[in-house]
């Protein structure tokens, strides 16, 4: 027998991504999965070649980033891979959810899988943060600043939390220590929980653009869709070469090459572009503690889309209406992303809480709506005789 | 948005182009300047000699350079310290000792490190070459404290620098006359260069390496279509039975 067949983690390695069955009409919208592996990867590689130059000292830190950047051989393609690579990290996690969502991929029986993603989603936005302070420059010592203090909101205990968090009474080097170490170790959490998604995906394998079972036609993983996926990875790297060695700066805050100065606070504390929805969502909401908890929610909200959906039908492709409302909910993020990038002013202040509204309400009330509705029409054009509480009548 | 400063108009600076690199005739006059005006108050302390060497100087220049300037070193075996010429191996000599030092020779106001501030502004090399040929005689109805001077770029429009570049205030070796726009685009190119120094070799690898991409994904969309090519050419045919009595469903029944 061949190896790949009978050595117990060979078989592992076989059973995932050789033989496993593959629905034979995936688009390459399925792509963003191994992309998203090699994304996690060149984080790894760099962020342990970065770690073998860094210093996590508040007085060395920026320096050692230069030091990088000027002396250590092809270091400044290490460090802004890993910078850029955080912001196309982002990018396709978000394209990889926003999948998902249309695809109804988050529906039964994917619950786990896609309590798992967004659990990862949660911990990708914690290890952002940490990293994007390890430089040191002032948009790093001020979004340190901002964002710990959040749970100073907490009521009883935030004080004293924050000052936990800070291990001393402000950002300080105690902070940048443990944030470095923390920097380093969750990534291997976030293998864990990876390994988790993909053994939550293998359970029932990928779902598909039609969204009905694909049993019917499965092919072998290998070589359909490791081919397929080499196509996405070299797409991926033609765009994020571009930018690493190109643009490296586009998307990297001007005011994060001025080292942190706890004396001077900059006009405007932005986070990182991938942040900016949910740091909208924070400034749209005027009171501290529930600005926090709205922020948190928006994150975690993605865990009851396998609850309140109740449509009968899968794919978005089959349904008008929830096709229309899932386009004005990604335009929508994209506008609470731009309010973010701008100054708390009218008129961004009032967009931002209209956009942060709909957010919210996207998941809390149209899209139960909507699974009425649709599973209205649907029964109406089958001659059900209880149109209107249809779903009622019907195992969910 | 006064707040926010003019926004700066681009510039044909040949290193924004995607493949455009370095023009180092202009550092080397911009180091001049940098040299000759902006080094009286800003220090550069990212920048060392040895990085100038082949890039805008040769090696026996830098070297000559770095020797006209004094270094404490030590302690020697005797445990004094002492100074010594330059060498390469030296950073940028700084203006002043210290932040306060600076404060106190400049009206309270604080030269900023120029090594990354190319980098560190938003509109980059646009912004500082605005900035620095972009001093006006205030407009009616502004007013500005004693010791600031006007500039609609910088945030805020009032700054503590004032305007330092002259027609003919420097003399250039190589003859190209030195015109306040010269002297600006010629430092602006040098700062630039000091803030990412590795500008000219990152996108000649950064070309290497898009072309050799271009090929793997061309290489790759060609084999993914041949893998694929037997699935995407399929017929799938569905054939009723004639005879329906025939169906082997149905043998075991009869």
């Amino acid at each position: 027998m061949k190896l790949l067949k009978s050595n117990p983690v060979l078989t592992l390695f076989n059973d995932y991504i050789v033989d496993s069955p593959a629905p034979s009409n995936i688009s390459y919208l399925w792509n963003f999965g191994s992309l998203l592996g090699i994304c996690f990867i060149i984080q790894i590689i760099t962020g342990v070649f970065l770690a073998m130059h860094y210093t996590p000292n508040i007085d060395l830190a920026f320096l050692s980033i230069e030091h990088i950047m000027r002396d250590v051989n092809n270091g400044y393609i290490i460090r802004y891979m890993h910078a850029n690579g955080a912001g196309f990290f982002f990018i396709c996690v978000y394209i990889h959810i926003a999948k998902g969502i249309y695809y109804g991929s988050y529906r039964k029986p994917r619950v786990f899988l896609w309590t798992i993603g967004v659990i990862i989603f949660f911990l990708m936005i914690i290890i952002g943060f940490l990293g994007y302070v390890l430089p040191f420059g002032q948009m790093s010592l001020w979004g340190a600043t901002v964002i710990t203090n959040l749970c100073s909101a907490i009521p009883w205990i935030g004080t004293d939390l924050v000052n936990f968090i800070w291990g001393n009474y402000s950002v300080s080097n105690a902070t940048i220590n443990r944030f470095f170490s923390l920097h380093y170790l969750l990534p291997f959490v976030l293998a864990a929980l990876v390994i988790l998604h993909l053994i939550g995906l293998h359970q029932n394998g990928s779902n598909n653009p039609l969204g009905i079972s694909s049993n019917v036609d499965k092919i072998p993983f290998h070589p359909y869709f490791s081919y397929k996926d080499y196509v996405g990875f070299f797409s991926f790297f033609l765009i994020f070469f571009y930018f690493v060695f190109f643009t490296p700066n586009l998307l990297v805050e001007p005011d994060n090459y001025i080292p942190g100065n706890p004396l001077v606070t900059p006009t405007a504390i932005v986070p990182e572009f991938y942040l900016l929805p949910f740091y909208t969502i924070l400034r749209s909401i005027p009171n501290k503690l529930l600005g926090v908890i709205g922020m948190v929610a928006a994150i975690l909200i993605f865990l009851i889309l396998p609850f309140v959906d109740i449509s009968n039908v899968r794919s978005t492709q089959f349904k008008p209406l929830f096709k229309l409302f899932f386009y004005i909910f990604v335009v929508n993020f994209l506008i609470l992303g731009w309010i973010g990038a701008n100054h708390a002013e009218l008129p961004f202040t009032i967009i931002g809480q209209y956009s942060s509204i709909f957010y919210f309400s996207y998941f809390l009330f149209i899209i139960p709506l909507l699974g009425i509705i649709e599973n209205t029409f649907s029964s109406i054009i089958t001659k059900n005789n209880t149109p209107l509480f249809y779903f009622l009548n019907h195992k969910l | 948005m006064i707040d926010d400063g003019l926004h700066p108009p681009t510039y044909p600076f040949q290193q924004l182009n995607t493949f455009g690199t370095f023009d180092h005739a202009s550092i080397r006059r911009g180091y001049q300047v940098y040299r000759e005006i902006c080094a009286a108050c800003h220090s550069l302390d990212l920048v060392h000699w040895r990085n100038l060497v082949n890039v805008a100087f040769t090696e026996d220049e830098v070297k000559a350079m770095a020797a006209e300037y004094e270094y404490r070193a030590g302690p020697d075996d005797n445990g004094e310290y002492f100074n010594r010429p330059g060498i390469l191996a030296d950073p940028m000599p700084k203006p002043y000792p210290n932040e306060e030092a600076a404060r106190a020779g400049n009206n309270g106001a604080y030269p900023p490190d120029l090594s990354l501030i190319t980098k560190a502004r938003h509109g980059g090399v646009n912004y500082i070459y605005s900035l620095i040929t972009g001093y006006h005689e205030p407009p009616a109805g502004v007013e500005l404290r004693e010791g600031l001077h006007f500039n609609p770029y910088f945030p805020g429009g009032a700054i503590s620098m004032a305007q330092n570049l002259y027609d003919g205030i420097v003399d250039y070796e190589d003859g190209t006359p030195a015109t306040a726009s010269q002297m600006a685009k010629d430092v602006v190119t040098f700062l630039d260069w000091a803030a990412q120094p590795e500008l000219d070799d990152r996108k000649r690898k950064g070309t290497q390496v898009l072309i050799i991409v271009s090929l793997l994904l061309a290489l790759s969309v060609w084999s993914k279509r041949h893998r694929f090519s037997s699935l995407k050419t399929r017929k799938i045919v569905y054939n009723p039975p004639k005879d329906w009595s025939s169906n082997p469903r149905d043998l075991g029944k009869k």
